[in-house]
C-alpha cells in the first residue's frame, strides 16, 4: 500500500528500512525511525480510537508525551499492552496495535449513540446520575459504564518480560536534550562533572530538530548531533535515550524510566524490557521544554485538529503531510514555521491569526513566500465527523467579543499554536512553589526548594540565543561549585528569526445560535460547558473542579489541557489566573508500566530467602518446606504417601517415644559480651540475672515498654563477661534493634557490646526419652548424665573434632539439648547425629511436629505472644521479679493488666475428642446466643496431641484460671464450625515438668 | 527517598534506616517512684508536630548505630544528624 501522506524526500527517518505493520488487523507500511503515529498518518488514517465518554472519534492532537487521543493497545512479542501513545511508541518491524474505547469498531461505534442523541453527559455526571438507587451501582452502572469505556485491557499473563532497577549518583542531572539541555550537560561535562543527560525521545535535539535556527554555522540539528557525539566520548558523562525522568522525590532523588527495549520487536537475550533509575543528583537542571497550547473553538477534538507544532514536526522529522489543503489557526508566530514548512514542501497553507497587525521576520518571510493570511480571524468551528473537511471562519473584532460573518472554507487539517506552555512538572514536584508570568500567560518555576534549576522554555525562555546563554552559564557555574574546574567556552554564534509578541486569547465565542462543543480536555471530554456548570454549581477551588469535571485527570494529567481551564476558571469568575492557581503536579509525568516499578522483585526474587546449612539434606529427604519469615524451614519429612497431618504425628510420637532431631538453625542468637551484660540482661528480662552462674542457661522473658511480652528465650552465661542470648525466629532482628536502642540511647553507661550470630550457629534440638543415649555417643569424652549435665546446663565440647556446644534447654517437654556448631560445620553434625542415632530410631522432626510437641506442653510461642498478651496471659508471671525493675515493670499495674477476669491461656479439648479446632476460632458460652454472641477467647493454637490421641488446642481465654472444668462453644462461622468443648489446664502433658529434668 | 548523612557512614539512602520517633523522650530512670501520668507521657504521648522535630533513626543495614536527625517533619529538610551522646547546643 502507498504511503500517499509521505514526501518524496526529508525527514529523519531510515528510508531503506520499510517496515510492515497492523493496526486495527489492517497491514501497512512504515520506515524505520518512523512513531506508529507517522507511520499511521503517512498511510492517510487519522481515526484511531473513541473519547472516553462521548465516544467521539480521535485522532492525533501531538507528536509526543502530550497526546490526549492517539492512546492505543499495543501488541509484541505475544504480549499486549495498554496504554500506549501511538506518538511516542516507535515503529517496528511486525508491530500490532488496536484501538481502543470503541466497540465493535472504531468507524461503527455504539458508545457514539450518546453522541448523536445528545444525551451529553454533563459535569459531575457520574457523581449526579449513578448514585441510585444505591444497588444499582454494583450491578447495573459500573459493569456498564466499565464495558463502555476502558482505555485499553492489562494483560493477565505473567509478564515474561525483565525489568531493572539501578542505583546512580550524579552531580547534574539534565532532563531533556533541547538546546538548553545540550548547552549546559556540554558546560557542566567540560568541568569534569559527572553528568546524567536524560531525553525521553529516540533522537536528541528537541526543539533542534525541527526549528529554522543556525548555532555556529551549523544547522540546530547538526550542532545537536555534533554535541551528543562529543558527549558520548566522555567518561564523565551518561547520555541516555528513551529516558523520561517522571519523579522529582525529596533530597534530590529523581526516577528516571529507561526504555531498553519497547522499540525493538522482542527483547534482545540478556537485555532487561525497560530499567528504572534512581537518580541521586547534586544538582538538577530542568530542560523540559514547553508544550503548544491549543486555541479552543468548535468541535475542535474533530480529527485533524492538531497542534500546530506537531504538524511540523511530521513534516521535519518523519516526512509526513497531516494534510493536503492545511488550515493554520494561531495567535503567535509559531504557526507561521508550520505553514511555512508545508509551503517549503509545495503545500499551500492559509494562515489565520487572530492579531490585528502583527510584524516580524517569520510574518514577513511567510508574506514573501506567497503564503494566503487573514489577520482578525478565528476558526469558529471544525465541520466533518471522522476527520476535518471545512472551517468555518470568520472575522473576529478588536476586543475579541464578537463575531463577523461565518463563512465555510475546505481544508483536510487545522493546525493550532494558542503560544507556549512551560512544562514545570518536575519543577513543581520538587516542592519549587511555581509563579504566574504575565508575559506567556503560564506558570513557571519560582523559588527553587531543592537543588533544581529550570532552564530555556520550561523557564518561560523562548528565544534561543537567551536559551542557550543562561544553560551555558548554569552548566559551568554549577559543575564550577563541584569540581572547582573552570573550562571557559566560546559561545557560538546564533542566527534566529525574531518572533513577535503573541495574542492574549485562547477562546473563540460562540456564534449566536450556535452550540458547538468547545473542548478543554481532550481525553476526558471536558468541554468549557462542564466548567461552566460547576462554577455555577459553586464549585470554586480548582482541585475541586478538577475532579468534579475530571479536567486534567485522564492519563496525559492535561498537559494539553491545564492552563484553558484555568483561563475559563478565571475569565468566569473574574480572578486573574494566579489567584486560580493551578491543581498540584504529581508523579508520575508519564504513566509508568508497573513491570518497571516491580523491578526484579518477582517470584522467588520477591523477597530474600534464607537457608540453613542443613537445607540440602533436608531436600534430599523428602522435607516439605514453609517460610518462616524469609526463613525456610522443614515442615514434615515425607514417607510414603503420608500426608502433612500423618507425617508430623509420626514425628512428634517419635520425640515422645525415642528421639528426633530438629533443625533450629533459625533462631536468633545474640552475643553479649562485656563487664556489664548480666545488668543488661537484668534489666531487659522480667526475672532476675544477675545470679546466673557460668555454664548455666536461664529462660527469660522480655517486655515492651508498654508492658506487652515482646520475646521469650534461654540465654546462657558462657563465662565470666560473655553470654548467648537466644531469640524467637520471627523477633531476631527486632531484638537486636531493642538491645542496641537501651545500650546506645537509655543505658550508655553500661559496658556491653551486642552482635547477631544467627547465621554464625548452625543448631540441632535432640528431644526424647533417648536423647541422653545419643548424646554420649556423639560426645563420649563429656560426662552428660543427669548430674553431668543438669537441665539448663551448657557444655563446651568437642563433636568428632568440630567445636560444639551443648544446651541441655527444651522445647518439646521431653529430656532435650541443642547442640550448635559453626556453620559451616552443621551439615557434618546432622549426618553424625542421623548416622549415630540410627539404633535409638532417630528421626528428623519438622516445625509441624515441633509445635504439635510444644501446643500439648503448654509452651507459649508467636502464637499466644501476639502483641497483645502481658506476662499472665500466658502464664509466665512467674519470671516477674518483685525485687528489680525491668523494661516495660511500670506497665504492669495499668488498671485492665491486673482486673480480677484477666483474660489467660487455657487448653481446648472437643467433648467428642475427634473434631479438629480451627485456629483462630471463638470461644463462646452459648452457641445460639443471638448475634453479637459475646466473645470470651480465641484458639491461638491447635494440634493432634499424640500422647492422649485427639485434639487439643490453646487458647487465650478471658478469667481463664477459673474456667477449667467449663464447657463452652468453638465457633468459627469461617470454617462453618460448632464444636462443644472442655476446657482444661494448658499443660496437657507432663504438668509438672519431670520429663524435661529426667 | 530522604538522604540522611550518618555521622559515622556518610551520606546513606533512606533505606538503609529505619525510624525511631522522638528523640526528646527520655525514659524515666529505673527504680524511681514516677507517676501514672508521667509514665504514661513517657509510654504513649507524643507531640506529632509539624516543623522542626529532633528524632531517633537506626542505620540498621549500615553501622547498626542509633542517630539523632533534625529533620522538618512538613519539608522533610534535614538541618542536622548527631551521634547518640553528641551534646546538641
Ligand atoms: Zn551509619
Amino acid at each position: 500500500m502507498v504511503q500517499k501522506f509521505r514526501l518524496e524526500n526529508g525527514g529523519l527517518i531510515n528510508r531503506d528500512k520499510k517496515l510492515s505493520f497492523k493496526f486495527n488487523g489492517k497491514t501497512y507500511y512504515g520506515y524505520e525511525g518512523d512513531t506508529l503515529a507517522s507511520a499511521l498518518i503517512a498511510n492517510g488514517i487519522h481515526l484511531v480510537g473513541r473519547s472516553f465518554k462521548y465516544h467521539r472519534p480521535r485522532g492525533f492532537f501531538g507528536a509526543g508525551v502530550d497526546e490526549p487521543y492517539a492512546i492505543v493497545q499495543l501488541y509484541r512479542n505475544n504480549e499486549t499492552e495498554p496504554n500506549i501513545k501511538a506518538t511516542e511508541q516507535e515503529l517496528f518491524e511486525g508491530l500490532e496495535a488496536k484501538s481502543v474505547n470503541c466497540w465493535p469498531s472504531v468507524n461503527f461505534d455504539i458508545g457514539a449513540i450518546n453522541n448523536f442523541l445528545k444525551i451529553f453527559l454533563p459535569a459531575g455526571f457520574y457523581y449526579k446520575t449513578f448514585m441510585w438507587p444505591k444497588s444499582f451501582w454494583y450491578r447495573i452502572y459500573e459493569p456498564f459504564i466499565r464495558k463502555a469505556a476502558g482505555l485499553g485491557v492489562a494483560s493477565t499473563k505473567h509478564d515474561k518480560e525483565r525489568y531493572e532497577h539501578k542505583y546512580e549518583y550524579c552531580d547534574l542531572l539534565i532532563t531533556g536534550s533541547g538546546p538548553s539541555g545540550l548547552a549546559s550537560a556540554y558546560a557542566a561535562a567540560k568541568n569534569g562533572a559527572r553528568v546524567i543527560l536524560a531525553e525521553d525521545k529516540p533522537r536528541f535535539g528537541g526543539s533542534l530538530l525541527t526549528s529554522d535556527v543556525n548555532i555556529g554555522n551549523q544547522s540546530g540539528e547538526d550542532w545537536a548531533n555534533s554535541i551528543i557525539s562529543e558527549l558520548n566520548e566522555m567518561p564523565n558523562v551518561v547520555v541516555k535515550n528513551r529516558s523520561q525522568v517522571f519523579g522529582y522525590y525529596d533530597h534530590n532523588m529523581l526516577v528516571m524510566s529507561e526504555k531498553v527495549s519497547d522499540h525493538l520487536p522482542k527483547t534482545k537475550k540478556h537485555h532487561p524490557k525497560q530499567r528504572l533509575w534512581y537518580i541521586r543528583a547534586k544538582e538538577v537542571l530542568i530542560s523540559s521544554g514547553s508544550i503548544e497550547r491549543p486555541i479552543v473553538f468548535g468541535n475542535n477534538d474533530t480529527p485533524g485538529v492538531m497542534l500546530s507544532s506537531a504538524a511540523k514536526e511530521y513534516l521535519k522529522v518523519y516526512g509526513v503531510l497531516v494534510g493536503k489543503n492545511p488550515l493554520v489557526f494561531t495567535n503567535n508566530d509559531s504557526g507561521y514555521e508550520t505553514a511555512i514548512e508545508f509551503k517549503k514542501n509545495g503545500i499551500n497553507p492559509i494562515i489565520l491569526d487572530t492579531r490585528v497587525n502583527p510584524q516580524s521576520e517569520i510574518i514577513d518571510e511567510a508574506i514573501n513566500q506567497g503564503i494566503k493570511i487573514k489577520f482578525s480571524y478565528v476558526v469558529v468551528a471544525a465541520q466533518g465527523y471522522k476527520k476535518v473537511s471545512s472551517a468555518d471562519i470568520a472575522k473576529i473584532s478588536d476586543d475579541k467579543k464578537q463575531l463577523g460573518t461565518v463563512e465555510n472554507i475546505k481544508c483536510d487539517c487545522i493546525c493550532v499554536s494558542g503560544f507556549w506552555t512551560p512544562t514545570i512538572h518536575l519543577a513543581s514536584q520538587s516542592g519549587n512553589k511555581t509563579k504566574f508570568k504575565e508575559e506567556i500567560d503560564a506558570f513557571v518555576p519560582g523559588t527553587s526548594k531543592q537543588n533544581e534549576r529550570t532552564l530555556g522554555a520550561a523557564n518561560g525562555t523562548f528565544t534561543l540565543e537567551e536559551t542557550l546563554k543562561s544553560s551555558f552559564t548554569a552548566g559551568q557555574d554549577l559543575s564550577k561549585k563541584i569540581t572547582n574546574n573552570d573550562n571557559k567556552i566560546s559561545f557560538p554564534n546564533v542566527v534566529e528569526k525574531k518572533s513577535s509578541q503573541h495574542d492574549k486569547f485562547w477562546c473563540v465565542p460562540l456564534p449566536k445560535g450556535k452550540s458547538y462543543k468547545r473542548f478543554l480536555d481532550f481525553q476526558n471530554d471536558v468541554a468549557v460547558s462542564d466548567i461552566e456548570i460547576a462554577l455555577k454549581e459553586g464549585y470554586r477551588s480548582i482541585e475541586h473542579v478538577k475532579r468534579y469535571t475530571t479536567l486534567g485527570m485522564a492519563t496525559d494529567q492535561g498537559k494539553t489541557s491545564n492552563l484553558n481551564g484555568l483561563q475559563l476558571v478565571s475569565d468566569i469568575e473574574n480572578k486573574v489566573v494566579p489567584a486560580v492557581g493551578h491543581t498540584t503536579f504529581r508523579p508520575p509525568y508519564t504513566p509508568i508500566s508497573i513491570g518497571a516499578i516491580v523491578g526484579r522483585e518477582v517470584g522467588k526474587h520477591s523477597k530474600p530467602i534464607r537457608k540453613s546449612p542443613m537445607h540440602s539434606w533436608h531436600e534430599k529427604n523428602n522435607a516439605v518446606f514453609v517460610d518462616a519469615g524469609v526463613w525456610l524451614r522443614p515442615r514434615y519429612y515425607k514417607q510414603g504417601k503420608e500426608n502433612l497431618f500423618e507425617a508430623s504425628k509420626r514425628e512428634a510420637k517419635n520425640v515422645r517415644m525415642n528421639v528426633g532431631v530438629c533443625d533450629v538453625t533459625t533462631l536468633g542468637k545474640i552475643d553479649i559480651k562485656g563487664p556489664d551484660s548480666a545488668e543488661l540482661l537484668n534489666r531487659v528480662y522480667t526475672n532476675a540475672w544477675l545470679k546466673l552462674p557460668v555454664g548455666k542457661a536461664r529462660y527469660g522473658v522480655m517486655l515492651r515498654e508498654d508492658g506487652i511480652v515482646m520475646d521469650d528465650g534461654t540465654t546462657t552465661r558462657v563465662s565470666e563477661n560473655h553470654y548467648h542470648m537466644t531469640t524467637t525466629t520471627a523477633q531476631a532482628a527486632n531484638v537486636l534493634s531493642h538491645l542496641e536502642y537501651y545500650l546506645q540511647l537509655v543505658w550508655p553507661e553500661l559496658n556491653v557490646n551486642v552482635v547477631s550470630t544467627t547465621e554464625q550457629w548452625a543448631g540441632a534440638a535432640i528431644a526424647g526419652p533417648k536423647s541422653r543415649k545419643l548424646l554420649e555417643k556423639l560426645f563420649p569424652n563429656n560426662d552428660v548424665s543427669n548430674e553431668g549435665l543438669p537441665f539448663m546446663g551448657y557444655l563446651e565440647s568437642d563433636l568428632f573434632g568440630v567445636k560444639a556446644r551443648i544446651f541441655r534447654i527444651s522445647f518439646s517437654g521431653e529430656l532435650a539439648y541443642e547442640v550448635n556448631v559453626e556453620s559451616n560445620n552443621g551439615n557434618f553434625m546432622w549426618e553424625k547425629i542421623i548416622e549415630l542415632g540410627q539404633e535409638f530410631k532417630v528421626q528428623p522432626y519438622g516445625t509441624e511436629a515441633l509445635s504439635t510437641l510444644r501446643i500439648e506442653m503448654g509452651h507459649v510461642a508467636g502464637s499466644e505472644l501476639d502483641g497483645r498478651t502481658i506476662s499472665y496471659d500466658t502464664s509466665l508471671e512467674g519470671l516477674i521479679s518483685k525485687k528489680k525493675d525491668f523494661i516495660g515493670k511500670r506497665s504492669l499495674n495499668r488498671e485492665a493488666f491486673t482486673s480480677d477476669d484477666r483474660q489467660k491461656i487455657v487448653g481446648v479439648v472437643p467433648l467428642d475428642k475427634k473434631t479438629s479446632i480451627p485456629e483462630g476460632s471463638h470461644l463462646v458460652k452459648d452457641a445460639k446466643a443471638p448475634l453479637p454472641n459475646k466473645k470470651l477467647g480465641h484458639i491461638s493454637a491447635s494440634c493432634w496431641s499424640v500422647e492422649h490421641d485427639n485434639p487439643f488446642s490453646l487458647a487465650i481465654l478471658k478469667d481463664g484460671k477459673n474456667m477449667i472444668g467449663e464447657k463452652l462453644f468453638v465457633m468459627s462461622p469461617l470454617k462453618n464450625k460448632v464444636i462443644p468443648v472442655e476446657i482444661v489446664s494448658s499443660h496437657y502433658v507432663d504438668p509438672k515438668g519431670e520429663r524435661v529434668r529426667s | 527517598m530522604l538522604y540522611i548523612k550518618c555521622p559515622y557512614c556518610g551520606m546513606r539512602s533512606q533505606n538503609e534506616f529505619s525510624y525511631g520517633g522522638d528523640a526528646s523522650v527520655k525514659r524515666p530512670e529505673l527504680n524511681k517512684e514516677i507517676s501514672d501520668e508521667e509514665w504514661d507521657n513517657f509510654v504513649y504521648n507524643r507531640k506529632s508536630l509539624r516543623g522542626k522535630h529532633l528524632e531517633l533513626w537506626h542505620h540498621l543495614a549500615g553501622c547498626r548505630q542509633w542517630i539523632k536527625v533534625e529533620r522538618d517533619t512538613a519539608t522533610h529538610e534535614i538541618f542536622n544528624t548527631y551521634k547518640a551522646d553528641e551534646v546538641i547546643s
